[in-house]
């Protein structure tokens, strides 16, 4: 039973992955989305030094709104090309929502590895713990992930898929950005990893919650 | 051979507070063909979704049976074989991609290329069979899915407008896969077509249930 729930999920994520290589539907808008983002965020610093605090969050809003833009797809792609039942017919509901989630998780660490390279070249943004500093990127990414990959499977279902994402997901994302920020922001300060076991706390408690509620939510949203 | 049965009770299904169709209670045994008829709106479609477990109804039960002992749906679904036009596969994929991604989500021991080829050249496919799918015609779109609903030697074969953009050999390989149905399982056809209900034994108006 465990093995036939692995193999499927990695089919499904397998699936995910060859299909976006060979149709680029999500990664060529989204690296586009990146190069502009951080492009204005060039041209309206222009030679200014930002501090650090202030150029954490423009890092992160780049970052949530990259992710706005193709995690949302994910599910939606399958309702507009009408493959939904080919998959409710051969898999269940919690292998085709963790194969998605981590397709999705790919997709972002792949994403925000360019957004925080450009980002450094560009803004001079200095990292004084990168290994903190990473594992509160990658905690928060996946937060960020588990939350849009139940949300877009929501929005698949409703009439107004473009304008329910930023809707739905920003109370349902705000402590985890609000967190994820002031986390990012002391790692890149430099600060020793002890001083920030309550953000840390927080990041591993949000992620266990939403990737357990929406494996709970996921079977009634998907089956209709 | 095996011997699934279907039950169904008052199945009623609502859209926005409007009936699409009400009451509908049938029983279907292994061996039993039955051809769902209704003009176009009247629920055909919304009905073998129901029954195919991709959406529920507003009220009433179906059950399935195997050899008298009650079997839950995901132990159904892997027995299960469905062509709509409402079902895609997926473009970007070939057609033999295709197969074995449903062959392997659907069974723990996903079948081997040959028996995916076989179902190919039973659907005159076999040639095309690494070419992606969005490059085939809506006609070989539709022999693939019947190749895709013929995946695991269904137990449960259920056809929504099975002619739909076929040819001449396409119908014909459809028509022989129904009758070979008959003589394992269960056949199920949403239909108005007059050759396709001279392909079942029963029938489910819906125009009876609204």
């Amino acid at each position: 039973m465990k093995s036939r729930f692995l193999n499927n999920v990695k089919l499904v994520f397998l699936k995910d992955i060859r299909s976006e290589l060979r149709t680029r539907y999500v990664i060529n808008s989204l690296l586009m989305f990146v190069l502009v983002t951080i492009s204005i965020i060039r041209f309206a610093i222009g030679d200014e030094k930002l501090e650090d605090e202030l150029l954490t969050g423009l890092l992160w809003i780049a970052v949530f709104f990259s992710a706005s833009g193709g995690l949302s797809r994910t599910f939606v792609k399958e309702e507009e090309k009408e493959t939904s039942a080919a998959l409710k017919l051969t898999a269940g509901p919690a292998e085709i929502f963790t194969g998605k989630l981590l397709f999705n998780l790919v997709l972002t660490f792949v994403l925000n590895f360019f957004i925080l390279v450009l980002f450094i070249l560009i803004t001079g943004y200095t990292i004084k713990n990168p290994g903190l500093f990473m594992v509160v990127m990658s905690l928060g990414n996946i937060g960020l992930v588990a939350a849009s990959t139940i949300i877009a499977a929501i929005i698949s279902k409703a009439n107004s898929k473009g304008t329910l994402y930023p809707v739905l997901s920003f109370p349902v994302l705000l402590p985890l950005l609000l967190t994820v920020i002031n986390a990012t922001k002391l790692a890149s300060a430099g600060i020793d990893t002890k001083e920030i076991a309550g953000e840390f706390l927080i990041l591993v408690s949000y992620n266990a919650v939403v990737v357990t509620v929406s494996l709970m939510l996921f079977p009634f949203v998907w089956e209709d | 051979m095996a011997a699934l049965s279907i039950h169904t009770k008052d199945l009623t299904k609502k859209y926005s507070g409007k009936t699409i169709f009400k009451n509908i209670s049938f029983e279907l045994s292994s061996g039993d063909s039955a051809v769902i008829v209704g003009r176009n709106g009247s629920g055909k479609s919304t009905l073998m979704k129901i029954i195919a477990g991709i959406i529920s109804p507003s009220s009433g039960t179906m059950s399935f049976m195997n050899n008298g002992n009650k079997v839950e749906f995901h132990d159904v679904k892997r027995k299960l074989g469905f062509v709509s036009p409402y079902l895609n596969l997926y473009d970007e994929l070939s057609a033999i991609e295709n197969l074995r991604l449903f062959s392997g989500l659907k069974s723990d021991s996903a079948a081997g290329d040959e028996g995916l080829v076989s179902l190919l050249e039973l659907t005159g496919l076999a040639d095309r069979r690494n070419d992606e799918v969005k490059t085939y015609s809506s006609g070989m779109k539709q022999k693939l899915k019947i190749a895709f609903a013929m995946l695991n030697e269904p137990e449960l074969l259920m056809l929504d407008e099975p002619r739909s953009n076929l040819d001449k050999s396409g119908i014909e390989t459809m028509e022989r896969i129904a009758e070979m149905q008959k003589g394992k399982g269960i056949l199920i056809i949403a239909t108005n077509d007059e050759d396709d209900l001279k392909l079942c034994s029963k029938r489910i108006n819906i125009e009876e249930h609204k």
